[in-house]
């Protein structure tokens, strides 16, 4: 049957679009419930040490307010990702700043801000660690002092979260290789790159609203949480282990969420925790909502990373084997780090063809909030270092950047490190060849050579080539097992049910565009359910870019096999019409009361991974991209700016033309953003400066025009042949403005962010520090902000 | 408290406050207009922004006593009974809004760009938007919102005439 | 939001005279509050201190601009919005409609005004070095009467201004004296809009020939407050900008503001690097008046 109206490709209106542009849209701060009260979190003041004593201020009538401690617990102190290392209250000691020690409740907002600093807590304070190095320093010197994580059951050391080893091959065979390879080498190339934590920065703060039932003898029969969130299912698998209640028992609703870009995947774990912990003890619902110096302070950030290189190339210009060593900062507690640095080893070889390669990779703890997920999820981090230094090597061996990337792009067919063959066509030649032809790369290079000697404005372009591995990785994928329903409504539209979240990706959008176009159906008819996990089945977080082709493709095939079982039950046509459609699902639904196609994911017949060798088919698709920057660097301010950005990548299939745009553009802006503004300034791991006057967002006067381009090369694994896009964006954008920068300057900088003071004691010093300009910021001293009263003459 | 006397989106309010709460605060607690958003509480991200006698600003950043006698428009009252204005459609077919809690305070700021320049240059319009910050767009959508609205406002007032 | 409204008060005293009335009869309890883009950023993060408010939004007899032949007087209550749209200020002063236009947002142009800019003494604050470069005066009133004083002798120290605790910033007077002169201003911020200055140069001068015949500098973020660059200014004084004697006139005036510059390391830059680019803004204004 020929599509009526083919609506996978085209843009149509996104389905909450209206609300939003009306103001309507209801965020968690917008909800309220009958007799609500309001919650707050008092935190540690120190990054380590013991709580000596908790004392609570008389000038306070505490009989007004409900408070929590770890003691209230009903289940399991901790907020479970991985491992339970992370308590969900401190009741002893802390291991970071902010961390949660008791909540408070009362029905008055404003009673809380007094009685929060009415509580006052006594450390007897412990030594810290604050960096990777110093984290690393504790296990090589033995300091037991500052081991300040022990390990775990699930393969951590002390300090150490997490390591991974992987080999392009056979362990022995490999290191033999590398050792002859460095041995033949023409050129070893070494280098060192670093990168620094990222606030998530999501308009919308995080909050929640919780209520929880108990039965007559007090006992807590089921909560309820709804908020602003990513993943509900990870918050009721928290839930449950708190509570020690069954799933069914935790009910999670997630309502409209102003962005989150990893930033509510994991943390809502822990602040609906607390809202449903203060629900029960005071036995009203309870919001909380974080103000925005809260949130920056105390929720999850980008891990920061170092990247270190050394490698064998010929004079031919060929990679013969390279070692690569990955250590990412996880903060105080394991949260999600084992799988950042999972997917910071795979993605660290990038696009290339490594005949041996070595890749090691731990997560090491410090005493600083937990590190999460972002956007990107450790490949951001490992893609900068190896393009800072493809560009190195580039430069060391005299080849153009272009030139040796082309030299050792993987093609079709090829393996990559984890040895997965690329089934699937990848053309790195042409995409290369597209990008800087779209970037006008070779003319800018030649003319701002001219033009740079007689301006004290440097410009240059560079560009970044890379790939992002879209769901989960390995076996995660039959792991999370997804589940999806598509039932048909009582008026006869059909209703997508699934966890996947929309927080401005477009998710209610994309499901039900592959919904419409597999039912051949108006894509206006389409609904998709608010996902509540009393209704909605597990269909995995919604994360990982996995949502248009994991998810994509079980909403396609729920379609399809709704469509079959209407033909063998009531007999719909082979070729139909929308009322058509609508009366053969009605006449299903009288015969068996509802209708429900319900389809679980199928892993690949074909997808082996090797979860302890880290070896095999590390992901389902990949999608490919070069992106090209063009900068300016002003020596009298030494200010670097992107003056304008190409991002082409091939994506399997466009599925929404101007929500693929939007995700690329916006991916591009947090990519300059990581690059060039946003810099994280610790204080004994505490953020200094988590006020939005201080931590520098670009606005739009300082974004370049970002072209977009797409190429399509259909994936077998999504709908339409689409592969995910969300977080590809966020991997180009750091290395291409610093190879840019190099380019302008003639200088290497291999640490972001990269800011103008860096740049400046680079020009004046000539120097190469780890860290450089920036690390004589002062982040106790703001004489402009601080709002100390102007002093007046007495 | 203070009683304060104000018009928001053309009908009358009076109320009694305190005298120094944030407009943002009296809008959503007091008249329930949600639509207007907190982002950061001190005048950076635009989020709460307002038209307070035709002026952007955010409310945020002012006190209750000062808008008695005032003229309010928020995001509720730049529809017209449930029908878009020509900025919310351009917004909404230009993928100007993803996660949407920018938007509100967005089409505000654009809303007095346009009435200011009827025909803004690229350069006045990422001025006139550069209070409002959004962590979803990378703002390229946004500037196609518009630029489409200020074409199609401009066609409808040739056309009225 | 982390301030307790209610434990704050405002009142918006109807005139001017009873605004003095109110400062004078209880000297140094109250604060002044204009559109509050300082102020109501202090009470969100909960730091505000001044609980008794006294709003002068609202009064018409200090929201002006009163162009006079020999002088522009700007109301304190003025905002940037204001400054921004007065034709004579832009093509009179230049540098006050550049500076404004760079101050905060839109939004905050449209509220913040001249005299809360000045009054809230931030080393940092936009308006100050163009207002020092042009000489402007201040007007300062009370139930005393009033006093004229030059606005380089306003700031006394950091956050500390010459205001009387029953006293209220009026007018703000610049002189109408530079046409002929070149003019100069550039604000290097964290980022293009909305930033705070981590240093800003404001520059007038006049050359007779090629020589420099009067030459005022105000910067921000180089001290404790907004300051005259009063060595560098010296060290120019008569110095050449012609091929021949540029150069020189160049290191002079580096090193005299190397000497007078007092610049911090804090949460957003470095005293080096506010130095060295200061220097900077100053020698590509030296020769910018070379190159026309």
């Amino acid at each position: 049957m020929s599509q009526r109206n083919p609506i996978l490709g085209a843009s149509p209106l996104r389905k909450e679009g209206r609300a939003k542009v009306l103001g309507a849209a209801q965020y968690i701060d917008d909800l309220s419930l009958p007799g609500m009260w309001f919650g707050a979190t008092v935190r540690s003041a120190v990054a380590r040490g013991r709580i000596r004593s908790i004392t609570f201020s008389p000038e306070i009538d505490w009989s007004q307010f409900t408070i929590v401690r770890a003691s209230d617990i009903p289940g399991e102190n901790t907020i479970v990702h991985l491992t339970k290392d992370h308590p969900c209250l401190a009741a002893d000691a802390v291991n970071h700043p902010e961390e949660p020690i008791l909540l408070l409740a009362h029905p008055d907002k404003t009673a809380l801000i007094a009685a929060v600093r009415g509580v006052s807590i006594d450390y007897d304070e412990l030594p810290g660690v604050f960096t990777i190095e110093e984290s690393e320093a504790a296990v090589e010197n033995n300091d037991i002092e500052r081991i300040i994580w022990p390990g775990s059951d699930q393969g951590g050391t002390a300090n150490c979260f997490k390591q991974y080893l992987m080999y392009s091959g056979d362990a022995k065979e490999t290191e033999d290789g590398l050792a002859a390879a460095f041995e033949a080498a023409d050129y070893i190339v070494e280098g060192e790159y670093h990168t620094g934590a990222q606030e998530q920065l999501y308009i919308e703060n995080n909050g929640v609203i919780a209520e929880c039932n108990k039965d007559a003898n007090g006992k807590v029969t089921d909560v309820c949480v709804r908020g602003s969130m990513q993943c509900p299912y990870y918050l009721v698998h928290a839930l449950t282990l708190v509570f020690n209640l069954p799933e069914d028992k935790c009910r999670v609703i997630q309502v409209e969420t102003g962005g989150a870009f990893g930033g509510k995947e994991d943390f809502p774990s822990v602040i609906g925790s607390h809202a449903a912990l203060l629900a029960m003890k005071c036995g009203h619902p309870v919001k909380i909502t974080y103000d925005r110096a809260e949130d920056m302070a105390a929720t999850t950030k980008r891990h920061p990373s170092r990247t270190r290189h050394r490698t064998a190339v010929s004079k031919e210009g060929k990679l013969l084997g390279g070692s690569i060593d990955v250590a990412i900062d996880g903060g105080a507690y394991a949260t999600l780090s084992p799988v950042v640095l999972s997917r910071a080893t795979i993605h660290a070889p990038g696009p290339y063809k490594w005949p041996q390669i070595r890749v090691r990779a731990k997560a090491m703890a410090t005493n600083i909030p937990p590190h999460g997920a972002f956007r990107g999820f450790g490949a951001p981090q490992s893609l900068f270092g190896l393009e800072r230094h493809m560009d190195k090597i580039a430069k060391v061996i005299g080849l153009t950047p272009e030139e040796f990337r082309r030299r050792n792009f993987l093609a079709t067919g090829d393996c990559t490190a984890t040895g997965q063959p690329l089934i699937e066509p990848v053309d790195m030649q042409h995409l290369l060849t597209r990008a800087l032809k779209e970037a006008g790369y070779h003319e800018k290079l030649a003319r701002f050579a001219e033009e740079n000697k007689h301006s004290s404005i440097k410009r240059g372009v560079g560009f970044a080539s890379f790939m992002h591995g879209t769901g989960f990785t390995g076996s995660g994928e039959r792991r999370l097992n997804s589940l999806v329903y598509l039932d048909v409504l009582e008026d006869g539209r059909p209703q997508i049910l699934v966890s996947s979240t929309e927080f401005g990706q477009g998710t209610n959008t994309i499901l039900s565009q592959v919904a419409a176009q597999t039912l051949n159906l108006p894509y206006e008819d389409i609904v998709v359910a608010q996902p509540d996990t009393s209704v909605v089945p597990n269909s995995g977080p919604t994360v990982a870019s996995r949502t248009a082709m994991i998810v994509g493709k079980l909403v396609e095939r729920a379609s399809l096999q709704m469509l079959a079982m209407l033909r063998d039950d009531v007999k719909l046509p082979e070729d139909y019409s929308p009322a058509e459609f609508k009366a053969a699902a009605l006449a299903y639904r009288a015969k068996h009361g509802s209708l429900r196609s319900s389809v679980r994911y199928e892993p690949p017949a074909k997808i082996f991974w090797d979860d302890d060798l880290y070896r095999g088919d590390a992901y389902p698709g990949y999608a490919w991209a070069v992106y090209v920057a063009e900068v300016a660097v002003d020596l009298n301010t030494y200010m670097a700016t992107c003056t304008r950005f190409d991002a082409l990548q091939e994506v399997g299939m466009v599925m929404h033309p101007v929500l693929a745009k939007g995700q690329v553009e916006g991916g591009v802006a947090q990519g300059i953003g990581y690059a060039l503004y946003e810099k994280c300034m610790w204080k004994d791991g505490r953020m200094m400066n988590n006020q939005m006057t201080n931590y520098i967002m670009p606005t739009s006067a300082d974004l370049p025009p970002i072209h977009v381009h797409f190429e399509e090369v259909p994936s077998i694994h999504g709908p339409g042949g689409a592969k995910g896009i969300g977080e590809l964006p966020m991997d180009g954008p750091a290395p291409a403005i610093l190879n840019a920068i190099e380019n302008a300057t003639g200088v290497a900088f291999n640490t972001i962010p990269l800011l103008p003071e860096d740049i400046f004691e680079r020009f004046t010093s000539f120097t190469e520090p780890a860290l450089g300009g920036t690390e004589y910021l002062d982040p106790t001293t703001d004489l402009d902000t601080s709002v100390e009263a102007p002093e007046v003459n007495a | 408290m203070s009683t304060i006397s104000f018009t928001v989106n053309g009908s009358r309010q009076t109320l009694d406050v305190a005298p120094m709460k944030r407009l943002l605060d009296v809008l959503r607690e007091d008249l329930h207009l949600t639509g207007t958003k907190e982002g950061c509480g001190e005048g950076e991200c635009g989020a709460c922004a307002v038209l307070l006698d035709g002026d952007l600003v955010n409310s945020c950043l002012v006190p209750a006593l000062q808008v008695n006698g005032s003229r309010l428009c928020t995001i509720e009252g730049v529809s017209t009974e449930g029908r878009l204005h020509p900025i919310q459609q351009c917004f909404l077919e230009r993928g100007g809004a993803q996660c949407g809690i920018c938007t509100p305070g967005m089409i505000l700021a654009t809303h007095h760009l346009l009435d200011k320049y009827p025909n803004p240059t690229m350069e006045q319009i990422q001025e006139g938007l550069a209070g409002n910050l959004c962590r979803c767009t990378g703002y390229m959508r946004i500037f196609e919102s518009v630029q489409e609205a200020a074409s199609v406002q401009k066609a409808a007032k040739a056309g009225a005439v | 939001m982390r301030s307790d409204v209610a434990l704050y008060d405002l009142v918006a005293p109807a005139t001017l005279d009873a605004m003095l009335e109110q400062l004078a009869s209880e000297p140094g309890k109250h604060t002044l509050i204009a559109g509050g883009t300082e102020l109501m950023v202090a009470l969100g993060v909960g730091r505000l201190q001044q609980h008794s408010l006294l709003s002068i939004q609202h009064l018409r007899e200090l929201r002006f601009i009163d162009v006079q032949d020999d002088a522009i007087h700007i109301g304190s209550g003025t905002t940037f919005t204001d400054l921004r749209r007065n034709k004579a200020i832009a093509a009179d002063l230049p540098l006050m409609v550049q500076s404004a236009s760079w101050t905060g947002s839109v939004a905050n142009q449209n509220r913040g005004t001249l005299g809360g800019n000045i009054c809230n003494a931030s080393p940092a604050a936009d308006t100050p070095p163009a207002l020092l470069a042009y000489g402007a005066t201040v007007t300062l009133v009370s139930t005393n009467g009033k006093r004229t004083i030059p606005y380089a002798e306003f700031h006394q120290g950091y956050k500390k201004t010459a205001l009387q605790p029953d006293e209220l910033l009026h007018t703000i007077s610049v002189p109408r004296t530079f046409a002929g002169y070149r003019q100069y201003i550039r604000k290097v911020g964290t980022r293009n809009a909305q930033a705070i200055s981590k240093i800003a140069l404001a520059a007038v001068a006049k050359l007779d020939g090629d020589a420099i015949a009067d030459i005022r500098l105000g910067a921000a973020s180089l001290a404790d407050r907004p300051v005259r660059c009063t060595a560098a200014e010296k060290a120019l004084l008569g110095q050449r900008i012609d091929a021949g004697g540029l150069d020189a006139t160049v290191r002079a005036a580096r090193a005299a503001l190397a000497t007078e510059a007092k610049p911090i390391d804090d949460i957003r830059s470095t005293a080096k690097y506010r130095a060295a680019v200061a220097g900077n803004l100053l020698e590509e204004f030296l020769r910018s008046l070379a190159s026309e």
